[in-house]
C-alpha cells in the first residue's frame, strides 16, 4: 500500500464511477441512499394518506402512482406493496447500505490513518452490488402484479407461492434476488471493514485508542458477515419453493379449497432462519449511529467520552446478545413456552449494556461546554429515541406482555422510534458532522437547526400517538380499519398521524435542498472545522486519493483528550506527543 | 508467512498499530472471514435441513439403505461408493497441504504436480457426485402410496400392519414394467394370475416381471419382502400416488417431499462450491505454470485458495454426516 501507487492521473470514469477511493465510495453510497431514501418516504406517505383518510381520494396519488390510485383512491394490493417496499428500503437500503456503506467507508482509512480500505477492487464491486440490487429493487414496483407484498419479512406461503396474491408474483422473484445481490455487497463490504481496522491502524492506533465510530463499524461488520449469510440460506429456498416447486417452507396449504400438492416443509422454519439475521439486521442498522454519535456528543460537549471501556464493551455485548434474541419477534407464532421463556430473558439482558450506552451520552454531555451544532442537535435527538424507543422494548421483550401487542401499531411504534428514528437521526448526524470531509464545504447550520426540530417534532408526532393506538389493538399492515368498533375513538389518531408524517416528510426539503445546494455552493471549510481530535481532520481539505500528502500521522493518544487540563487548547489532536511527564490514554 | 506469529512480541506491540497483529496479509484474512461467513450459510441450510427432520411426523428415509448401490454392479453395498467418494476429496486435501507445503520451499514444480493431482481429485468427486445424484433421481424400483389400511404377513412370517399413507416399494423388475404401464404404454399390460399379478411388455424386447415381491420399510428400517397373494393385497390397496426415483416434487424413498429436497440442494450447493474450487484451482495452477507467483517471490495465492479447499472438504463432512450417517 505504497503512497506513490495512489497519486496518478485519474479517467472520469476510474474517479467517479468505478473508483476504487473510499472517500469517493462513500459518496456513492450516500447518494444512492439518499435517492433511495426519497423513495421510501414518499411510499410512507402515500399509504399514510389511506390510513389517515380512508377511501377518500386523492389527485396526487392518481399522479405518482396511476392504476394503482384508480380515481385517487389507493388500491388495496398497492396499499400492501408500498408498505412492504417502504420496510425493505428503509432497513437494508437507506440503515444498512446507506449508513454502513457511507460511514464506514468514510471513517474507517481516514480515523485509523490507512490510505484507503484493504481491497479497494472489492469496496468498489460492493458498491456495484448495491447498486444493482437497488435498481433491481425499484424496478420491482413496476412489474405486473406489482411488488412484493408480505411485509418486509416476507414470511412464507404468501411469498412462496406465486398465485397467492398480486404481490406474490413477478415482484416478489425480484426482491428476492435484490436481497441476494445486496447480501454480496453487505459481505464484500463488511469483510473490508474487519480486516482494514485490524491490519491497517497507523503506528500507534492501538484498539483501545480508536475512536468509538471504529469500534462500532467493526462490530457492525462482524454481525453482518455471521448473520447476513443465513438470510441468504432462508431467501435462496424460498426462490427454490418460489421458482423449482420444492417444499421447504410449504406444507398442507389449501388455496380455493384445494390442497395443494406439497408436503413437508415448514413456515415457521423461514422465520427462524429469517429472525436469525433480522434481530442482528437491527444491531447492523443501530450500532454506527450509536458511534456516530458517541463521537459527535464528545466533540461538541468538549468533553472526553464518558466511560470509554464501558462504551466499547455494551458494543461488544450487544453484538453477542443479539444473536441469541431472535426468538422475540415469533411469541405468537407457536414456540415451545420455556424456549420462549429463554428469549424473554436473554431479550432483557440487552437492556443492560444500552442503558450503559444511554447513561454515558448523558453523563458526557453533564457540564459539558456544549456547541449545538445541527449534528450534536441530532445525536441528542438519538438519545431522546434510544431511550423513549427502548422503554417500550422492555414490554416488548416480555412474552406474558407482548402477545397483547404483538403485531399492532405499538410494535410499529416501538421500532420506528428506537431502530428508524435513531439509526436515521445518527445518519444525519454524521452527514451534517463529516460533510466538510467529504466535500470541503459546510453546510447551512440555519437550514440544519430547522430540519433538526421539523424531523424531530414531526417524528415523535408520527410514532407517539401510535403506541396508543396499538394498546387499543389495532393490528399492523391493515389497509382500513373502519370495520372495528372495538377500536372506537382511538382511530381519530390516525389523521393526525398522518398530518404529522406529511409535515415531516415535507420537513426533509431543507435537508436536501442544503446537501446538493452545499455540495456546489457551500462556504469553503477549513481542515478542523469542529476543532475535533481524530485523524481524520488531518487530511488535507482537498480531495487526495491516499488521504495524507506526507507519511502516515503516528498517533499518541486516544480520540477524546478534551478539555484536558495539561493542555492550553481545549482539544488535543491524536498526533500530539505526550507532554513532558503528561500520563496518556 | 505461516507460524510467525508466535515470535516474542509484547501484546502492546503486536495490538499497537502500524502492523498487522496476526501477521498475516489483509487477502488471507479476508478468506479466513468470508469462510466463516460461508460457513454460517451451511449452518443455516443444515440447521433447515435438521429442523425440518425433527418435525416431520413420517419416518425419515435412512443413508445407508438409499445409498447402496455401485456403479457396474448388481449387489448391495451400503454407503461405500459415497465412502470412496469422501476418501477422494479428502485425498485432495492432503495434495492440496503438499502443494502449499512446496509454496513455502519456493518449488514451482512441486507446485504445479501437486496442485494438478488436487484438481484431478476434485474433477473426480464431482463426476462421482453426478452419478449418485443420476442414480438418486433414477431410483430402484418405486413406490406407491397405501390408499387405505391393510394388514400383511412378509416372507419371513411377520405381520405388518400398515396405514393409509405408508410407502410400499416395488422391486426393481417390476417397479420398471410400472411406470410405462402408469403412462398407459400400449405394448405393456397387466395380467391376472393365479399366484398372483403379473406385468407383461410385448415387443422387440418382450419381457414380463410378477409382483411376487413387494418391499416394505425399504428405506426408513430394514426391508422386508412380501410376495404371492399377500402382495396382492398390498396392489390392490395402492392410491394413485407412485413415485419412481427423485424429483423436487416425490421420490420414492419416502412421502417427504422435502427429503429430496434437501438433498439436491444442499448437495447442489456443496457441489457448486466444489465445481467453483476447482475453477480457481485450474486457475492458479495456470498461474504457477506461467510463473507469476515464482516472479512474486511467494506463493500466498496458493494458500489462499488452499484454505478455502479444506473448507470445502470440511463441510463436506458434515453434509456427508447429515444425509448418508445420521
Amino acid at each position: 500500500m505504497g503512497a506513490q501507487a495512489h497519486h496518478h492521473e485519474e479517467s472520469f470514469i476510474s474517479k467517479y464511477v468505478f473508483s476504487h477511493d473510499h472517500k469517493m465510495i462513500s459518496k456513492q453510497f450516500l447518494v444512492t441512499a439518499i435517492v433511495m431514501g426519497i423513495v421510501a418516504v414518499m411510499l410512507s406517505v402515500f399509504f399514510r394518506l389511506q390510513l389517515g383518510w380512508p377511501g377518500e381520494s386523492f389527485a396526487i396519488l392518481e399522479t405518482f402512482l396511476g392504476k394503482w390510485a384508480p380515481g385517487g383512491v389507493l388500491d388495496r394490493n398497492a396499499y400492501l406493496a408500498l408498505v412492504t417496499i417502504h420496510g425493505t428500503i428503509m432497513v437494508f437500503f437507506v440503515l444498512t447500505g446507506g449508513l454502513s456503506g457511507t460511514f464506514s467507508n468514510l471513517l474507517i482509512p481516514l480515523q485509523i490513518g490507512a490510505r484507503d480500505m484493504a481491497s479497494g477492487f472489492l469496496n468498489m464491486l460492493s458498491y456495484w452490488f448495491f447498486f444493482s440490487s437497488s435498481v433491481i429493487m425499484l424496478l420491482s414496483l413496476f412489474v405486473e402484479g406489482g411488488a412484493a407484498s408480505g411485509g418486509w419479512t416476507v414470511y412464507p406461503p404468501l411469498s412462496a407461492l406465486p398465485q397467492a396474491m398480486p404481490g406474490s408474483g413477478m415482484g416478489m422473484t425480484l426482491w428476492l434476488i435484490s436481497m441476494v445481490l445486496f447480501v454480496v455487497s453487505s459481505l464484500l463490504g463488511g469483510l473490508n471493514y474487519v480486516v482494514t481496522i485490524i491490519n491497517l491502524r497507523t503506528k500507534g492506533m492501538s484498539m483501545t485508542r480508536m475512536p468509538l465510530t471504529i469500534w462500532a463499524f467493526m462490530v457492525t461488520a462482524i454481525l453482518g458477515v455471521l448473520s447476513f449469510p443465513v438470510l441468504v440460506s432462508a431467501v435462496v429456498l424460498l426462490l427454490m419453493d418460489r421458482t423449482m416447486g420444492t417444499a421447504f417452507y410449504l406444507s398442507d396449504i389449501f388455496i380455493g379449497g384445494e390442497a395443494l400438492d406439497v408436503t413437508g416443509g415448514s413456515p415457521v422454519l423461514y422465520q427462524h432462519l429469517f429472525w436469525f439475521l433480522g434481530h442482528p439486521e437491527v444491531y447492523i442498522v443501530l450500532l454506527p449511529a450509536l458511534g456516530i454519535s458517541s463521537e459527535v456528543i464528545a466533540t461538541n460537549a468538549r468533553k472526553p467520552i464518558f466511560g470509554y471501556k464501558a462504551m466499547v464493551g455494551s458494543l461488544l455485548g450487544i453484538g453477542f446478545l443479539s444473536f441469541i434474541v431472535w426468538g422475540h419477534h415469533m411469541f405468537v407464532t407457536g414456540m415451545n413456552p420455556f424456549l420462549g421463556s429463554v428469549f424473554v430473558f436473554t431479550t432483557l439482558l440487552i437492556a443492560i449494556p444500552s442503558a450503559v450506552k444511554a447513561f454515558n451520552y448523558v453523563t458526557t454531555l453533564w457540564q459539558g461546554n456544549i456547541r449545538f451544532t445541527p449534528a450534536m442537535l441530532f445525536s441528542i435527538g438519538l438519545v431522546s429515541t434510544f431511550v423513549t424507543g427502548g422503554l417500550t422494548g422492555i414490554i416488548l421483550a416480555d412474552s406474558a406482555l407482548d402477545v397483547n401487542v404483538h403485531d399492532t401499531y405499538f410494535v410499529v411504534a416501538h421500532f420506528h422510534i428506537v431502530m428508524g428514528m435513531s439509526a436515521i437521526f445518527g445518519m444525519l448526524a454524521g452527514i451534517y458532522h463529516w460533510f466538510p470531509k467529504m466535500f470541503g464545504r459546510m453546510m447551512n447550520t440555519k437550514l440544519g437547526y430547522a430540519h433538526f426540530w421539523v424531523t424531530i417534532v414531526a417524528g415523535y408526532g408520527v410514532f407517539f400517538p401510535m403506541h396508543f393506538v396499538g394498546i387499543a389493538g389495532a393490528p399492523r399492515r391493515y389497509y382500513e380499519y373502519s370495520n372495528f368498533d372495538f377500536l372506537g375513538s382511538v382511530m381519530d389518531l390516525q389523521p393526525v398521524i398522518s398530518t404529522f408524517a406529511i409535515v415531516g416528510a415535507v420537513g426533509q426539503l431543507f435537508f436536501l435542498f442544503n446537501f446538493f445546494y452545499s455540495i456546489f455552493y457551500g462556504q469553503e471549510s477549513v481542515q478542523n472545522p469542529w476543532k475535533s481530535n481524530t485523524l481524520e481532520w488531518t487530511t488535507p481539505v482537498r480531495h487526495l486519493h491516499g488521504n495524507w500528502d506526507g507519511p502516515l500521522p503516528e498517533v499518541h493518544r486516544w480520540a477524546y483528550d478534551y478539555s484536558n487540563p495539561v493542555h492550553e487548547s481545549d482539544f488535543v489532536p491524536q498526533t500530539t506527543p505526550a507532554l513532558a511527564g503528561e500520563e496518556i490514554h | 508467512m505461516g507460524g510467525e506469529a508466535s515470535k516474542a512480541i509484547s501484546k502492546e506491540e503486536l495490538w499497537g498499530g502500524g502492523q498487522s497483529p496476526f501477521s498475516v496479509s489483509y487477502g488471507k484474512m479476508m478468506m479466513w472471514y468470508f469462510l466463516v461467513s460461508d460457513a454460517l450459510t451451511f449452518g443455516g441450510l443444515l440447521t433447515a435441513y435438521g429442523f425440518v427432520r425433527a418435525s416431520s411426523e413420517d419416518a425419515w428415509p435412512i443413508g445407508e439403505q438409499v445409498f447402496r448401490a455401485l456403479p457396474g454392479l448388481d449387489g448391495q453395498y451400503p454407503l461405500i461408493y459415497v465412502a470412496l467418494m469422501t476418501f477422494i476429496l479428502i485425498v485432495s486435501s492432503v495434495t492440496m497441504v503438499l502443494a502449499v507445503e512446496a509454496g513455502h520451499r519456493n518449488d514451482k514444480s512441486g507446485v504445479v504436480r501437486w496442485m494438478a493431482l488436487t484438481i484431478i481429485g476434485g474433477i473426480f468427486f464431482l463426476g462421482s457426485q453426478a452419478w449418485e445424484w443420476s442414480h438418486f433421481i433414477h431410483g430402484s424400483g418405486g413406490s406407491f402410496i397405501l390408499a387405505e389400511n391393510v394388514s400383511v404377513t412378509s416372507d419371513d412370517g411377520q405381520v405388518f400392519d400398515l396405514t393409509k399413507g405408508d410407502a410400499v416399494y416395488m422391486d426393481h423388475h417390476f417397479g420398471h414394467l410400472a411406470e410405462p404401464w402408469l403412462e398407459g404404454a400400449p405394448n405393456v399390460s397387466l395380467v391376472d394370475s393365479d399366484h398372483g399379478v403379473k406385468l407383461v411388455e410385448i415387443g422387440e424386447h418382450s419381457h414380463e416381471a410378477e409382483l411376487h415381491a413387494l418391499t416394505l420399510n425399504k428405506y426408513v428400517e430394514n426391508e422386508s419382502h412380501v410376495s404371492g397373494d399377500q402382495a396382492m393385497k398390498l396392489w390392490n390397496a395402492r392410491s394413485a400416488s407412485f413415485a419412481f426415483g427423485a424429483n423436487m416434487h416425490d421420490n420414492e424413498y419416502g412421502i417427504q417431499q422435502a427429503y429430496a429436497n434437501f438433498f439436491f440442494f444442499i448437495t447442489g450447493f456443496h457441489g457448486f462450491h466444489v465445481f467453483s474450487g476447482v475453477v480457481i484451482n485450474i486457475i492458479i495452477f495456470i498461474m504457477a505454470i506461467q510463473g507469476v507467483f515464482e516472479r512474486r517471490k511467494h506463493y500466498e495465492m496458493v494458500e489462499k485458495v488452499g484454505l478455502y479447499w479444506h473448507f470445502v472438504d470440511l463441510v463436506w463432512v458434515f453434509v456427508f454426516t447429515f444425509f448418508y450417517l445420521v
